[in-house]
């Protein structure tokens, strides 16, 4: 009864959607106010709608009830509850049922807020969302519907893939999608935009803690999956250059650009037309990136001969969101107004060529992922592209990056003299060949490559903290500074702590396999690891080994224990590998328990990692995310610059 | 900006993305690698086609032949049989493979042939909840076709 009840919250939705894709729009192209006004009663309702639809599918997964196909499919009575829970969206019905829902919900806080917003604007951008809405539920209840019945209803269901059963899996999809949604609302302010034929530092202000919202779910969602892959798939690795992460790769970058776009707008009126264009863009590829993960234009030409309804239906709806937007655009950007003149020596001119280059980091990723798709569809072959390619274009342009990232802030809005931004250049620059010199005398060990990185991850420290010094080292200047200034400081600085953290664990990592017998030791990068013993166990819906290694450094250190476990989960038939971190200080000591010894049940295959400074990766990541969170803050009292 | 700093800009950005992607060919023509099963990899040979050849990198897929598993004991490689059902190909790796790896399951092996024997460098691990690979899917599906006589 709760499915019915929720399919129908659906299908109510649907209708809801398509209402508010009309009646605001109307109203606001004719000046109706009753017809403007009801926007925001209209996706509120909407909201709950979706809520109650996602509530429904999550109370049927709750109760395991195996007589819904997709629950069936999914979830198994002996799962934990909490994997029951996150199943709803660790398959493609449901994820898209759960996209749907974090759209409702930005508009719900779009809606509900009570925000400076024109009207007018308001209404037309909840409308186009309702319409972007309306595309999605049509989808959902024609190809994806995650409320069909099965009859008669099975007594077991078929379960979760193991891999997704893990705590930080349970939240990545989740906030990864509430980011790429959220730039949902960045395409509508655009689009609105473009209709109005308005563009200016006001409409900019408006959006900007949107797009700053969005980036930051996005940021964190990319960052979870990472971790993820690093703990989880036992490869040593927190990034494959898999298309899958790619497709959330290229809507980050894409929305780091508009980041910064949208506060040269907002400040001094400049770069109105390309940061419309970034709107739209942003969020095509997060639409992009959402269908190459879920719907397997990406994982196959395959899955659409296996359900033809759901990849055309796909490809429509992305076709007539991006096209219509960027015909819309096409249309009217021309009669927008050009934006505020700048020298190239300036704020605007430094946030003009980091779109520039984050522009071309998004392009190099996209013909990389997206270049075999177009082969294998024209049938012209099958070929992957590998890590390789991406290292090979994206490291040479991220050095002139890392000193463009230095100097930005250093800058004035609308123009520097030189000879102000070389005094301000001095001092990094000075300490940065400090840093040079003493690599020199000292050799890291590593390539050239390494001390490249590191020079430049330097520089972007020391450059970031002297134009912080500059601005803070009178008192009274500390309060008057915009929180989006303490935000961009910490976010820069993660970055530089990120490129420190990939350089140091990719470069100087160590790797060893081996064959271990019981009572055996090796050394291992100036470690003792010796195989104390493996124990069988039993979980919650597997059973395991437990393998005990102790890692000593040197006679008296105490030490400590590494524990992988090898798994096994009866319901699928599959073995699992879960690997054994130990974190000391930024370092990440890793193992992973392989095969047995059918003739000596004793023996196993060992693999052990060493990744110096990995952990500075993932507090990297999450200091870029952090400086986000930080601009959001509400400025105080009086608006300074 | 004004007309000419406007002129400069569109100048530069496709200067900027001319260079990208003059890099980003000259990174894809060694980083490419094809998809083959056993029964093409097997016709090429005969051709003494260059993507085959000796240590020229690809990727080899098909299922893993049941029963031919074998994890040596005296090192840490593994051989098994990669068959499309109409050729095998023997292949070695050495490590732990993925998890999913199992017999009579699908498997895609990136590598070089060293005479008859396939030298995987690594054994394909997605994080894909149906952890098919789709050439492998549509492989699998023609030649099932194929020898059913493409029924349907």
């Amino acid at each position: 009864m709760i499915v019915e009840l929720a399919h129908f919250a659906l299908a109510l939705a649907l209708v809801l959607s398509l209402m508010l894709a009309t009646v605001p729009m109307a109203g606001a192209a004719k000046g109706r106010v009753a017809w403007m006004a009801l926007a925001r009663p209209m996706a509120i309702s909407l909201c709950g709608l979706v809520t109650i639809a996602l509530l429904g599918l999550v109370h049927a997964y709750a109760l395991s009830d195996f007589s819904v196909l997709n629950v069936q499919q999914n979830s198994h009575t002996l799962k934990p509850w909490i994997y029951k829970i996150t199943g709803v969206w660790g398959n493609h019905e449901g994820s898209i049922l759960l996209w749907a829902w974090m759209l409702t919900s930005w508009m719900f806080f779009l809606a509900a807020r009570d925000l400076a917003l024109p009207a007018g604007l308001r209404a037309r951008v909840l409308s186009l969302m309702g319409l972007v809405v309306a595309g999605f539920l049509s989808y959902i209840l024609v190809a994806s519907n995650p409320f069909l019945r099965l009859s008669p209803a099975p007594r077991e269901g078929l379960d979760l893939n193991p891999v997704l059963q893990d705590p930080l899996l349970a939240i990545h999809p989740p906030v990864l999608y509430a980011g790429y949604v959220g730039f949902s609302v960045a395409f509508c302010f655009a689009l609105a935009a473009l209709i109005e034929k308005k563009v200016d530092p006001e409409w900019a202000e408006q959006l900007r803690p949107w797009v700053m919202a969005a980036w930051v779910f996005m940021t964190l969602g990319i960052m979870l999956g990472a971790t993820w892959a690093y703990y989880e798939l036992g490869w040593g690795g927190f990034w494959f250059w898999d298309p899958v992460e790619n497709a959330s790769l290229m809507p980050w970058l894409a929305g780091t650009a508009l980041l910064h776009s949208v506060a040269a707008l907002q400040k001094r009126g400049a770069l109105k037309i390309w940061t419309v264009l970034l709107c739209i863009l942003t969020f095509t590829l997060s639409l992009l990136g959402t269908f190459l993960v879920r719907s397997g234009i990406l994982t196959s030409v395959h899955s659409f001969a296996s359900d033809p309804t759901r990849g055309i239906f796909i490809l429509v709806l992305l076709g007539l969101t991006a096209g219509g937007a960027f015909l819309m655009y096409g249309l009217r950007a021309p009669q927008i107004r050009i934006g505020a003149s700048f020298r190239p020596v300036s704020r605007e001119g430094a946030i003009l060529l980091n779109n520039v280059f984050l522009f071309t980091f998004c392009a190099t990723v996209f013909m990389g992922t997206l270049y075999p798709i177009f082969l294998s569809a024209l049938e012209l072959g099958s070929i992957s592209v590998g890590a390789p390619y991406f290292t090979a274009t994206l490291t040479p342009l991220l050095i002139p990056f890392a000193i463009l990232m230095g100097l930005g802030p250093m800058l004035a809005w609308r123009e520097t003299l030189p000879g102000t931004l070389s005094r301000r250049v001095l001092v990094p620059g000075a300490l940065t060949a400090l840093l040079a010199l003493a690599v020199a005398l000292m050799p890291l060990p590593g390539r050239p490559f390494t001390v490249v990185m590191f020079l430049a991850a330097g520089w972007i420290l020391f450059a970031t903290l002297a134009d912080f010094y500059r601005k803070t080292h009178r008192l009274t200047a500390l309060r008057s500074l915009p929180p989006a200034y303490y935000g961009m400081v910490v976010a820069h600085a993660g970055f530089a702590v990120l490129l420190i953290g990939v350089t140091a664990a990719t470069s100087w990592n160590a790797e060893k396999i081996s064959w271990m017998t019981v009572g055996e030791r090796l050394s291992f990068t100036g470690r003792e690891v010796s195989f104390l013993g493996v124990r069988p166990d039993i979980g919650r819906n597997y059973t395991l080994e437990r393998a005990i290694f102790r890692v000593t450094e040197g006679a008296d250190d105490p030490g400590y224990y590494l524990q992988p476990e090898k798994r096994w989960y009866p319901t699928q038939e599959r073995e699992l590998s879960e690997t054994a971190l130990h974190l000391d200080g930024f370092d990440i000591t890793y193992a992973v328990l392989g095969d047995q010894d059918k003739e000596n049940p004793q023996r196993r295959v060992v693999r052990l990692y060493h990744h110096p400074l990995i952990a500075l990766v993932l507090a990297g990541a999450l200091m870029i995310a952090a400086g986000g969170l930080m601009s959001l803050a509400k400025p105080r009292r009086e608006k300074s610059a | 900006m004004g007309r000419r700093a406007r002129f400069r800009f569109i100048l530069l950005v496709l200067l900027c993305l001319a260079g990208a992607a003059a890099l980003a060919l000259y990174a894809m023509r060694d980083n490419i690698s094809y998809f083959f099963t056993p029964q093409q990899v097997a016709d090429m040979k005969a051709k003494n086609d260059r993507r085959v050849r000796e240590g020229a990198t690809f990727r080899l897929g098909g299922l893993v032949k049941p029963g031919s598993l074998v994890r040596r004991t005296d090192n840490l490689v593994i051989e098994f049989i990669v068959t499309d059902e109409l050729r095998d190909q023997k292949v070695s790796y050495e490590g732990i493979p993925p998890d999913l790896f199992r017999e009579g399951q699908g498997v895609v092996a990136t590598g070089s042939l060293r005479g008859d024997v396939f030298h995987a460098k690594q054994l394909l691990a997605k994080h894909d909840e149906n952890y098919t690979p789709p050439e492998l899917a549509r492989e699998m599906k023609r030649v099932h076709d194929e020898k059913t006589g493409g029924a349907r």
